[in-house]
């Protein structure tokens, strides 16, 4: 593994390095802020010592980036495929857009986390969180999966508000058995017993990153968040 | 009560010249003609006619007109025939009213006020027939620093540029809101003329990937097709922040209109809603711009310029800096009678301001704080001429996008039922039997046809007014005098009234 040490370097500098390394294994130590660490990176592992600046993994296209702390804003930005792993917390617009691939975070995600992630054919991006998410979790989410383990002990909400606000696919899971403040009307809440496959190998996959045990998080109840096919987001129109 | 609507036009047939051959039958997508077995003649039900002409131009008997109904109300001059048909079709449904193409209401167009100069005695016209006239430019940053190398030759340190040999480019027009043959068409017409297709927010369909070199990518909140391959195959990207026929909205496919093969240029399933939120929801400030600009290099190597695209609003010369801050390489400004394949009529009509007065503005600014060779400007919004192109140069402009003249030459009418989804013409419609109506082949020696005559027209122009090279005709505006205008507009576009002198 090639390690370059990102120690006052800046970003273009840093990025133009990680394009020239001969090899697919590359880890990064120091990493003090730089932004657009590993853009469209397609079959590389990456390992972060530090904290990468914004738009980590921006168009991710498959490989893997782990990273040994906390990451800033936009990581995973309109990801299409790969993996990135936070052992620390995760800012704002966590996942924009993602069309594929996975982020799991061990910490916090900030404000508008996974907002209008969306599946294609293959392609089902997931989102895994070990603690809360801030306000707009999963807007305008038109597929792929969200979860939610909330591992705090304060009892307060492990989402904030607006969660699922625009919803038109998908599924986000809570854990626990507490409703989301102000649930859209357009969005369809229920309480489950078990996790779907799907989403209990998400569930798995993140503590095994993480080295937890699974069984108390799958052993527990999830609130499971839906569009309401029913009552969709609708103009009325009148052709004019 | 419903309240009947007497039909807008009326479909007249000469009973003399119809051979009753049923072709206007064939043609409709909207189903006003039909055959009436007892009478043997052909029926027309006019209120079904959205004026598209499609029967009139195939009728071989030439049989077929359509006139505007002299069925009307009592004349009033505030209340309107459309503004009362509105309010009864909102009574009726409780719905949005939704158009489509550009705002056709009597609003002012400056460039219809602006009137071009030409040589006389004390400098020579040139004639472009015998002498070199350039309409080749570059558009891109132009603030490179000057760098030598250890032999003392230039370093190339200019950032990427879109070579263009006529200050022309077509808009954006995504696959979805029109058909794969009218792209095929725009993606020729842009290799052949030497300029730039533009995918719009849809998606770059793979059998037009060898057409790369000539497309424009489009960035939109939604992200539709936006991946690492669809980045590469451009020749530029350009992040949709809004669009002069809808500017603060968002944007809603609906799942019927996405079938097998728009499902998969969009990469989202077949069916599914498509649904383009009002914000980029990452970005809130030109810092946040920054970074998505900045994002869209490093995932294409610092190799493709990147363009960001506003609808012209009440600050665009400040939100312009802003931009020309965000290390965006153009700006491209979309005023507010560029047209759309759907949009909320009250949107489309009042919301926005003219392309002419924002694009003055904005070169204006930009001069003004020294930055205006960070980004070149591309002018759009109802660019209906090659004298719209002079004068949108002349007024700052380094190039026009042109959406609706570019569906004009593929066959459009402008009768303004894009949101249908029947385009008679083959253009705004995803139904294959309606699809193959567009020959690619002649759809692409139309557009060649109507920008080579442009360009001619345009190389006339500049020659008359004693000018060589597009470059030199930008932001010239002594070359402009205004007609029919106030002190403020005059002074707002920075041209003198015609009559004065320098």
């Amino acid at each position: 593994m090639q390690t370059i040490d990102a120690n006052k370097m800046e970003s273009v500098a840093l990025n133009a390095a990680l394009r020239a390394a001969g090899t697919r294994e590359i880890r990064i130590g120091h990493c003090v802020g730089q932004r657009y660490i590993g853009t469209g990176l397609s079959d590389c592992f990456l390992e972060i010592d530090g904290t990468p600046g914004n738009a980590l993994g921006a168009y991710l296209n498959g490989g893997v980036i782990r990273v040994r702390g906390n990451v800033q804003e936009a990581t995973g930005d309109t990801m299409n495929g790969g993996e990135i792993v936070v052992d620390g917390s995760a800012g704002d617009a966590t996942g924009y857009a993602m069309r594929g691939g996975k982020i799991f975070v061990r910490g916090d995600v900030g404000y508008r986390c996974g907002i209008h992630i969306k599946a294609y054919r293959e392609n089902r991006p997931a989102i895994v969180i070990g603690g809360r998410a801030g306000s707009f979790l999963g807007e305008y989410q038109a597929g792929g999966v969200i979860i939610v383990l909330g591992l705090h002990e304060d009892g307060r909400p492990i989402v904030g508000n607006f969660c699922g606000t625009g919803m038109h696919g998908g599924e986000i899971f809570l854990r626990g058995s507490e409703l989301p403040a102000r649930l859209p009307a357009q969005v369809r809440a229920e309480e489950i017993g078990t996790l779907p496959d799907e989403a209990e190998a998400l569930v798995r996959e993140w503590c095994s990153l993480f080295e937890r045990d699974p069984a108390p998080l799958l052993r527990t109840h999830y609130i499971r968040l839906t569009p309401d096919s029913g009552n969709p987001y609708r103009q009325l129109y009148v052709g004019n | 009560m419903s309240m009947y609507l007497p039909p807008e036009f009326e479909v007249v047939r000469s009973a003399e010249r119809c051979v009753n051959c049923r072709l206007c039958e064939r043609e409709c997508s909207f189903l006003v003609h039909t055959y009436d077995k007892k009478t043997g003649r052909m029926r027309a039900d006019s209120a079904k006619c959205v004026n598209c002409h499609r029967c009139v131009c195939m009728c071989p008997t030439h049989a077929l007109k359509v006139v505007k109904s002299d069925d009307a109300y009592r004349p009033n001059a505030n209340w309107s025939m459309q503004t009362m048909h509105e309010i009864y079709k909102q009574a009726e449904s409780g719905g949005i009213l939704l158009s489509s193409m550009g705002n056709p209401n009597p609003q002012p167009v400056f460039w219809d006020r602006l009137l071009i100069n030409a040589s006389q005695v004390t400098n020579p016209p040139i004639d472009p027939l015998r002498e070199p006239m350039e309409t080749r430019l570059w558009l891109g940053k132009r603030t490179a620093r000057i760098e030598r190398d250890a032999q003392g030759r230039l370093k190339n340190t200019l950032a990427p540029q879109l070579r263009l040999e006529v200050p022309v480019l077509f808009s954006a027009m995504s696959y979805g809101s029109i058909s794969y043959n009218a792209h095929e068409a725009l993606a020729r017409a842009a290799e052949e003329l030497g300029t730039y297709y533009n995918t719009g927010e849809g998606g770059l369909h793979r059998d037009f990937y060898r057409y790369g070199g000539n497309t424009i990518v489009q960035v939109a909140s939604g992200r539709f097709g936006v991946f690492k391959e669809y980045l590469e195959r451009a020749a530029a990207i350009e992040i949709k922040m809004g669009q002069g026929a809808k500017p603060g909205i968002g944007g809603h496919l609906p799942g019927a209109k996405i079938t097998e093969d728009v499902s998969e240029t969009r990469m989202i399933p077949q069916g599914a809603d498509a649904i383009s939120p009002a914000p980029h929801h990452d970005i809130y400030s030109i810092e946040d711009l920054r970074q998505l600009v900045i994002s869209l290099k490093e995932a294409t190597n610092y190799q493709k310029p990147v363009i960001v695209k506003v609808a012209a609003v009440h600050n665009a010369a400040a939100i312009a800096s802003g931009i020309a801050r965000s290390g965006a390489d153009m700006i491209a400004i979309d005023g507010y009678r560029g047209g759309t394949g759907a949009a909320p009529t009250r949107i489309r009509d009042n919301v926005g301001i003219p392309i002419e007065l924002a694009l003055a503005q904005i070169d204006q600014r930009l001069r003004e704080e020294g930055i205006r060779d960070e980004v070149s400007l591309i002018a759009g919004g109802s660019v209906r001429s090659s004298a719209d192109v002079v004068k949108a140069i002349a007024l700052g402009a380094d190039a026009c996008y042109i959406g609706t003249a570019a569906l004009l030459a593929l066959g459009c009418h402008l009768c303004r039922s894009c949101h249908t989804g029947n385009c008679n013409w083959g253009i705004a419609t995803q139904r294959p039997e309606l699809v193959k109506r567009l020959d690619p082949e002649t759809g692409y020696r139309r557009l060649v046809n109507l920008v080579t005559a442009w360009k001619h027209e345009i190389q006339e122009m500049m020659g008359g007014m004693g000018i060589n090279s597009v470059e030199a005709l930008r932001g010239n505006r002594l070359m402009l005098r205004g007609v029919g205008m106030t002190d403020r507009e005059l002074s707002l576009l920075g041209v003198r009234y015609a009559g004065e002198n320098m």
